[in-house]
């Protein structure tokens, strides 16, 4: 069977906010690039992103880039590397700019400059009170951002292929990158794209969980992919839980609420955050907040008839204020919760929201793995950005609006690192000749077994097992019982069926292909944390408690590295953490407080 | 709510194996939890996975579940199950062509959108930092830039329906004005030109079913109307 090749200088995979941002570089380039997208490109998630976008402008209060850096590594538990956080942190004000330059609608001053909010964990001055560091478009800032991005992309003339789900990376044998093969969901039809360059930014895979914030199409498509190729995932044990799910439908609502002057409050209506962050309060970091909200509802102290969530309560704030920047929040309320945030506090709980973990890169955005002893050299030709890497700069635990700092530092410099190897002009490598054999083989094994598992009750399962055994809080003996599970969900993963055979527009078969990408990230995840024997950011354990000798569980002396587990036999190794900056003296490891 | 069946007819077509499309009777049992449309399509599909239709954010952000519901156009995300008179009708947005189910084929729809221009022109040299706005000014483009394209108004329209080649549809003059309204762009005569021609503004005739159809709120008829005020005013 012949399949169609074409070829292009660069494919880029995913267009959310990494591959949009990415994209601008090739295009302004003027390199042939091509773009897949399962959806439209304004559908992809980072259009629900709510609260904002980090950078030290300082447009309402004095701030500095060092201080961002130092919130970062402290938010990452120091599992974050130095290197890539000073480059995130001193670009972010570059990159900001430029959106408002590219048109987008940040809310403003009275003084015509990029409005700016509180954020969990942002704080000035080295840790000493929070800071308005988050710009914002309302409570809409993914939505405004990844709008600008496309039609900056319109802009520039990107060629985009819309509703095309790429399967496999294409990979020759001395290991170098040469593309992907993907399909046109449309027809069906599948196709080679010959890149010299290869970008993922696919984003992350939220919906391993069973109750997550994620949208449905955040399958962990880049990763799944990158496993079968071969290359290792790192720190996939480090899962963010947002504090502020919508109890029961897990739909977001944005810190920027607590930013504006939110209040989380138990049963008793107390603000049960100033116990467990004396400081920072119920601005503390993302996994300090989730872990006290689940302390509270494990303790007897959640709300309603089950006592199964607590309160966000903005009712003290001026309902002006609510409707000018929390618009999108007041009708999430009433839709999702029924409940008009004017007047009644809103039902919240922890909700899986981001993968720290990723397919590991350099700060530039290349992809590296182990090689002959090297544990960092350079898969050539591949490039990634945004939730589906780790660069790290997020470490065991991301402050919020740096997910979307993330993907416009790191979309952009795979970007600018793509320009610059292509531009060093090296040709296209030929095509291994069995290039499509492994797409083509999973394909029509979905298509044709009989007998199969079925996708939707094999998610379920998965979903239930990770929810269960992976949460916020962890347990030895169930992350032991939970690899178990997941390997056995990982057999029916491999033996799905569906009914639909269809060629158009088949979504049963999409799904399928997606719960391969799943099940990579799932086993991924709960490998690593049932190997890391210690308590660091979003991953606790019951058996690495609070100590004098091992504050808050984190033991640096045998855990501060990074974890990679290798997909080709469910191995885990280990990496250091880089603690040398770039240009500013060390953050020292410290017992981390809010 | 509690668990309770509900009854669906819904607009069928696989273009590889149906001659026409037909309205299949469907019914099925949800739980308390289920809330909207979307939570009830899913059911829906785990029951037959060949039941087509597109969904990503489900908390009506990202645009992609837009149907014909009822009769109506909406996004399933935003829709109670429980607000809805059985059995609930289900079809592709209409004016579009159908390429299976409930997926229709946007390509004219996004056509039209990027006819427009839909970026910022602004031909002065970046400034080292963020261009200078109002918060007054800023405010102009509330109402405008929350457009999540999800083609509700432009197929709820009959002047679309009858020229979608030609008519640019309410979804595509929200986001002309969008800029138009941007103190930040310098292209607003170059826009208006563009917009000049008996059918790419002037088939709106203010039938305003893009208003009450609009999941989000917005009011593509007022934009409308503000860009022919704009063409008259130069006109004279």
């Amino acid at each position: 069977m012949s399949i169609p090749v074409l070829k292009f200088d660069a494919v880029i995979v995913g267009a959310g906010g990494a591959g949009l941002r990415s994209a601008i570089q090739l295009s302004e380039a003027g390199l042939k690039t091509a773009v897949l997208s399962k959806v439209f490109p304004t559908r992809s998630h980072t259009v629900a992103a709510q609260g904002g976008v980090a950078a030290s402008l300082g447009n309402s209060e004095q701030d500095h880039w060092t201080w961002h850096m130092y919130d970062t590594v402290k938010g990452s538990d120091w599992l974050g590397d130095q290197d890539a956080i000073e480059f995130m942190c001193k670009k972010a004000n570059e990159v900001v700019v430029e959106l408002e330059h590219y048109g987008m609608p940040f809310d403003r001053t009275d003084d015509g400059k990029i409005y700016q909010r509180p954020f969990g964990g942002h704080m000035s001055n080295f840790g000493e009170k929070p800071v308005r560091r988050s710009c914002a478009a309302a409570d809409r800032t993914g939505h405004a951002m990844l709008h600008a991005m496309y039609q900056r992309n319109v802009k520039a003339n990107t060629q985009f292929f819309v509703e095309w789900m790429a399967l496999d990376l294409i990979r020759d044998e001395e290991g170098h990158v040469l593309g992907v093969t993907a399909m046109e969901m449309e027809t069906g039809q599948i196709v080679i794209f010959h890149a010299r360059a290869t970008i993922f930014a696919t984003g992350g895979a939220g919906r391993i969980f069973y109750s997550s914030t994620n949208a449905f199409i955040n399958t962990g498509d880049g990763l799944g992919m990158a496993a079968r190729a071969g290359i290792p995932l790192e720190d996939m044990e480090f899962w963010q839980f947002h504090p502020t799910g919508v109890a029961g439908a897990g739909v977001l609502i944005t810190e920027g609420v607590r930013g504006e002057g939110g209040i989380l409050r138990n049963s008793s209506k107390e603000r049960f955050m100033e116990r467990y962050a004396p400081n920072a309060k119920d601005l503390a970091s993302r996994d300090v907040v989730s872990r006290a909200m689940a302390t509270e509802i494990k303790e007897g102290r959640g709300c309603g008839v089950n006592k199964d969530y607590v309160l966000l309560d903005i009712t003290h704030l001026d309902p002006a204020t609510i409707m000018k920047r929390l618009p999108g929040i007041h009708e999430i309320g009433l839709q999702f919760a029924g409940v008009d945030c004017l007047k009644e506090p809103l039902p919240v709980v922890p909700t899986c929201h981001y993968q720290m973990g990723g397919i590991p890169t350099h700060y530039s955005g290349r992809v590296v793995m182990p090689k002959d002893g090297d544990m960092s050299s350079v898969v050539p030709g591949f490039y990634a950005g945004g939730e589906c890497a780790c660069a790290s700069v997020h470490g065991a635990n991301r402050l919020g609006t740096n997910s979307l700092l993330d993907l416009l530092v790191f979309g952009k410099s795979a970007g600018d690192s793509a320009v610059e190897d292509l531009k060093a002009g090296k040709a296209h490598r030929d095509l291994p000749k069995d290039a499509a054999d492994k797409s083509l083989a999973r394909i029509s094994a979905i298509d044709n077994r009989k007998g199969g598992a079925n996708v939707h009750e094999t998610r379920l399962a998965m979903q239930r097992t990770m929810q269960d055994h992976a949460g916020v809080f962890r347990f030895g003996d169930m992350l032991k019982q939970g690899v178990s599970k997941i390997l056995e969900v990982e057999k029916a993963a491999r033996q799905l069926e569906i009914k639909d055979k269809s060629m158009a527009w088949n979504t049963a078969r999409t799904e399928a292909l997606e719960m391969e990408n799943l099940i990579e990230v799932a086993k991924a995840t709960m490998i690593s944390a049932e190997a890391r024997k210690e308590s660091r950011g979003a991953h606790v354990r019951d058996d690495a408690p609070d100590t004098a000798e091992f504050p808050n569980g984190r033991n640096d002396k045998e855990w501060l590295k990074h974890t990679l587990f290798s997909p080709v036999d469910n191995s885990i190794s280990y990496k250091p953490v880089n603690m040398q900056p770039l240009t500013v003296e060390p953050v020292e490891l410290k017992t981390r407080s809010y | 709510m509690s668990k309770r069946m509900v009854q669906f007819s819904i607009y069928r077509y696989d273009p590889d194996k149906d001659d026409a499309p037909y309205m299949q009777d469907i019914s099925v049992e949800l739980e308390p939890t289920d809330r909207k449309l979307l939570d009830a399509l899913t059911k829906l599909k785990a029951k037959d996975d060949a039941i087509s239709y597109r969904r990503s954010c489900r908390e009506g952000v990202c645009g992609s579940d837009a149907m014909n519901i009822n009769g109506k156009n909406g996004l399933a995300c935003l829709t109670d199950i429980d607000s809805l008179k059985q059995p609930i009708v289900l079809r592709p947005l209409p004016g579009l062509p159908v390429i299976r189910d409930l997926i229709v084929d946007m390509t004219q729809f996004f056509k039209q959108y990027h006819s427009i221009k839909p970026y910022l022109i602004n031909n002065d040299p970046p400034p080292e930092r963020e261009r200078l706005q109002s918060p007054e000014d800023r405010e102009e483009l509330n109402g405008l830039y929350e457009c999540i394209l999800c083609a509700c108004c432009s197929t709820s329209c009959p002047s679309f329906w009858w020229n979608p080649d030609k008519f640019v549809g309410p979804a595509g003059l929200l986001a002309a004005y969008r800029f138009i309204a941007d103190t930040r762009d310098q292209a607003t005569s170059e826009r208006l030109d563009n917009l000049e021609d008996p059918y790419r503004l002037f088939r709106c005739h203010s039938i305003m079913n893009c208003v009450d159809v609009c999941p989000k709120g917005l009011n593509p008829t007022k934009a409308i109307g503000k860009i022919k005020d704009m063409m008259v005013a130069r006109a004279v």
